[in-house]
């Protein structure tokens, strides 16, 4: 019963922060509050909430939209507006969805941005689609700051000084021009300092995975507890409430040694563990994870839930040194790492997290997770002797999800590790 | 009692199954084209497999016989040819009813003539079929009994003047799914009787046959031979059928592979992924291979195998299957060649047309343009099947590239066109690798589905997660 109770507890906190937030979006106009649209890699919410406005992230809701089956007619308004068949389809859904209406997942009207805030430009699609926002809100102010690439595996002092020019000569006067607020860099600290204690606690919960069996599924349900982090709660006592809370559930998870809860109940057998690279398909996320359960595969770490920030490595937003600390993060991101840098942290996750396999999910339109990724799953394979498996699915575009290839494809992949993981036991015996 | 293992390979286009004894030897062979009803297509190509693996067990008991004596082996050559002609025949039977029954009902005023015209076309077909196998080689052609009907009834039509054609095509539209579709079983021993009858009479009828050079020189061996002496291939033979048809072929464990898997009413533990089964087929017969690659009707699979045969990693066509099997058929059906055709014609080109099209209904267009534009046809399949090679190259390259040594296998591993691309690109890309291609490869998958049926590997080794808690 108090497992239930505890369940139940951090799903409301985090149902109450995201309604909250629609509905101060829905009451922006009365409330005079402005609104800042920005996407979830190298985010600047600390910032965002220092000069009181309302973040809006159109990537979360065209992922959303696709939850809701809602993706195929806004991309379907979009293509008849000439987007072309290859673009990303978070782009068309988005626009598909603010042309029709732009009515957000609780149903309230998302109201018109004030500023387009791009703090992340590694991927280039961002840039075109805040071009194509632009044209239809021709009175929000675009605010684009260039986030040098991690090339050579660092970040140096002079990307970092090149980074806080930008926020102090372009990104903070703009902020104060467009809300009337003066920069209150006290407040950042403040704001900071929270989201260092939730960055703490959400590595201590994706860490729990090391535990066998895994109490948490860390890539499906990992993304609902990326949300209020990457939603811009990263920063408030809500999200640091919202994450400790979680972390008690899972740590009695861990005492009663139950695995990962499923949209069909509790796991029963853990089978496989593995850790995934690439976004999830959103269009059939109940159909594509019940492929996974139903084999009992866990999925014990994944790079998607590090789109918002890596702390796999000890890094976090830093109050004494805020514009630097944001700066770093904006970099940090993890499709801003070089190629090597992410074969090394989704080596250390299969090392640190005992997973008997790893899998690439491929999403065709999206070049940031796409371009290197067979490559890095060739080095794995060398590196660490793990069986390796591809898939290829979309972000939110249904014609491109086949279930029957996907469950094709991993069935197979099933069957392999457990091939191997027979001879493995054999041989041990 | 002997126990043997059955795998069956249900693909897109052919149904397979291979039966193999205790120690991974293949015994018995069966093939079919996949069918709307895939369980009769999965038994029809089990009992191929049974009656194959009784000849086999025939051929060993009279091994010395078949060795030493040219009768012997070309005895029993023939014997399988005129065995799938009686089997042709009920199926014949048949579907000569159906048609009948189909014509009778059709609502044509003309249907009486219709129906006459109908029996011409099968009193005309059935004594050239016959003729074709059992003194032509249509039995080792593999093709099917749809394929060999319908070739022949479609000529038949075609002479036939404009009035008939639409009530005739439609007429074996109708009546050649639910004769597939039907499940027929027959006597072994009652079918090699009569094959031997028929073989008696061939045999009888044969003139001597004389040297003209057009042959070599141990075919007309080997046909005089049985001329004069085939009543002692007879006697010996049945000494042994009684036994044969009546010993039973004991199908231990059984296991399902290939694309329609999940609807083969097998127990889920023995339903297994064709990835691991056409690696695991492959290796059997080549224990050196490190990469397999498989064109089937709508796959197209690079896998990657470690020592034990184990898949390590695979690729497969996602979203497109222009690169497959069924692309062949498509460009088949585009030039009115049947598909056993498209090989030889393009090993025929003076050079390959470059085909842009990645995709298969707008190849059809493309070579439509280039014949118009008059470009050779054995060219233009060459350009087709160069195109299918490369698609498959990708492929591999996706999933590791090629290591020593490489298996080609599939249907399309038969087609000769095929072969000498991939050859050709594979020593192009990684150099000179041993590449391996048998003449079993359309069975891999199937073999592989057996090996793992004897295995019963879930069963005979220790539970996996043991160790885990350990």
């Amino acid at each position: 019963m108090a497992q239930e109770a505890q369940k139940e507890r951090s799903m409301i906190l985090q149902k109450e922060m995201i309604e909250g937030l629609f509905n101060d979006l829905g009451k922006a106009k009365e409330t005079g509050k402005k609104v800042c649209y920005t996407f979830v890699p190298g985010n600047l919410s600390e910032l965002i909430r220092t000069f009181d406005m309302l973040p809006v992230y159109p990537e979360i809701n065209a992922l959303q939209s696709a939850m809701r089956k809602k993706s195929a007619s806004y991309i379907k308004e979009a293509e008849r507006h000439a987007h072309s068949e290859d673009v990303c389809t978070y782009v068309k859904c988005d626009v598909g969805m603010m042309m029709k209406g732009n009515i957000g997942p609780t149903g309230e009207k998302i109201p018109e941005p004030d500023i387009l805030l791009l703090s992340y430009t590694g991927c280039f699609t961002f840039l075109k689609w805040f071009e194509t926002l632009k044209r239809e809100y021709p009175n929000a102010k675009v605010i684009m700051v260039h986030t040098p690439y991690q090339e050579n595996a660092k970040i140096t002092p002079e990307m970092t000084q090149y980074m806080v020019k930008q926020f102090k000569e372009e990104v903070i006067p703009q902020m104060e021009a467009v809300t009337g607020i003066k920069y209150d860099e006290e407040k950042l600290k403040k704001i900071l300092a929270l989201s260092k204690e939730a960055e703490d606690w959400i590595t201590k919960i994706f860490d729990t995975t090391k535990h066998k069996p895994s109490p948490i599924d860390a890539y499906f349900a990992g993304v609902y507890y990326i949300g209020p982090i990457n939603i811009g709660f990263r920063g408030t006592q809500q999200a640091v409430d919202y994450y400790k809370e979680l972390y008690k559930e899972i740590q009695e998870r861990v005492r009663l040694g139950l695995g990962p809860i499923t949209p069909e109940g509790e796991m029963k057998e853990e089978k496989y563990r593995l850790v995934v690279e690439g976004p999830p398909n959103w269009t059939s996320f109940r159909e594509f994870w019940k492929i996974f359960y139903d084999m009992g595969a866990v999925i014990v770490a994944s790079s998607y839930t590090k789109v918002g920030g890596v702390y796999d490595m000890g890094w976090r937003h830093d109050p004494s040194r805020p514009l630097e600390s944001l700066s770093e993060y904006c970099m940090n991101c993890y499709t801003n790492l070089n190629i090597p840098q992410r074969i090394d942290l989704l080596s250390k996750c299969i090392t640190d997290y005992a997973a008997d396999g790893y899998v690439t999910n491929s999403i065709k339109s999206c070049n940031s997770f796409s371009a290197g990724q067979l490559g890095m799953m060739r080095e794995i394979e060398d590196r660490l002797e793990v069986p390796v498996g591809f898939i290829e699915s979309d972000l939110v575009d249904p014609r491109y999800f086949s279930y029957s290839n996907i469950k094709n494809r991993l069935e197979s992949y099933f069957q392999m590790l457990e091939q191997r993981k027979i001879i493995h036991e054999s041989e041990k015996v | 009692m002997k126990k043997y293992y059955l795998g069956i390979d249900l693909g897109s286009t052919t149904s397979k199954a291979v039966i193999i004894n205790e120690n991974d030897q293949i015994v018995g062979r069966g093939i079919t084209n996949t069918r709307a009803n895939y369980k009769v297509a999965a038994d029809i190509a089990r009992e191929e497999a049974i009656y194959d693996a009784r000849f086999t067990l025939l051929s060993n008991k009279i091994k010395l016989d078949m060795e030493a004596k040219p009768e012997f082996k070309k005895y029993m050559e023939d014997i399988r040819s005129v065995f799938q002609y009686q089997q042709f025949k009920r199926r014949m039977e048949s579907l000569e009813k159906m048609l009948n029954k189909t014509v009778s009902e059709f609502a044509y005023e003309n249907k009486t003539a219709i129906a006459e015209k109908l029996h011409e076309i099968i009193e005309n077909i059935r004594p050239q079929i016959r003729n074709e196998f059992v003194h032509g080689n249509l039995g080792s052609k593999n093709q099917f009994f749809r394929d060999i009907v319908s070739e022949k009834y479609n000529v038949g039509v075609d002479a036939l003047g404009r009035e008939y054609y639409e009530p005739l095509m439609l007429a074996f539209d109708k009546s050649i799914t639910p004769v597939e579709n039907e499940m027929v079983q027959y006597n072994f021993k009652e079918l090699v009787l009569e094959s031997m009858a028929v073989l008696e009479e061939k045999y009888k009828g044969l003139a001597d046959q004389h040297e003209d050079g057009s042959k070599e020189d141990w075919y007309y061996a080997e046909l005089n031979a049985v001329k004069s002496n085939y009543k002692d291939v007879e006697i010996s033979l049945r000494e042994h059928i009684e036994a044969i048809a009546s010993e039973d072929i004991h199908i231990a464990k059984m296991v399902g592979t290939g694309y329609g898997r999940a609807l083969l009413p097998f127990p889920e533990d023995c339903i297994k992924s064709e990835i691991l089964c056409h690696a695991f087929g492959a290796h059997a017969i080549f224990p050196n291979t490190r990469t397999v690659l498989d064109i089937g009707g709508q796959d197209t699979k690079a896998i990657q195998v470690d020592s034990h045969g184990l898949v390590t990693s695979f690729h497969m066509n996602d979203r497109c299957a222009a690169g497959c099997g069924r692309y062949l058929g498509y460009i088949a059906d585009e030039f009115g060649l049947s598909l056993n055709e498209l090989g030889p014609e393009a090993m025929s080109s003076t050079k390959e047309t470059t085909i842009c099209s990645t995709c298969t209904v707008f190849a059809g267009a493309e070579v439509k343009e280039l014949l118009h534009n008059g470009e050779q046809r054995p060219n233009i399949l060459a350009g087709l099947h160069k195109a299918i090679v490369q698609r498959a190259m990708s492929l591999i390259a996706r999933s590791g590239g090629v290591r020593n040594e490489f298996t080609f296998t599939g249907g399309v591993a038969r087609n000769q066109a095929v072969l000498k691309y991939v050859k050709q690109m594979v020593t192009d890309s990684y150099g000179q690798v041993t590449m391996n291609i048998h003449t079993d490869s359309i069975f891999m998958g199937a073999l592989g589905g057996a090996m793992f049926a004897r295995r019963n590997i879930s069963a005979d080794l220790p539970k996996a997660g043991k160790s885990v808690e350990a």
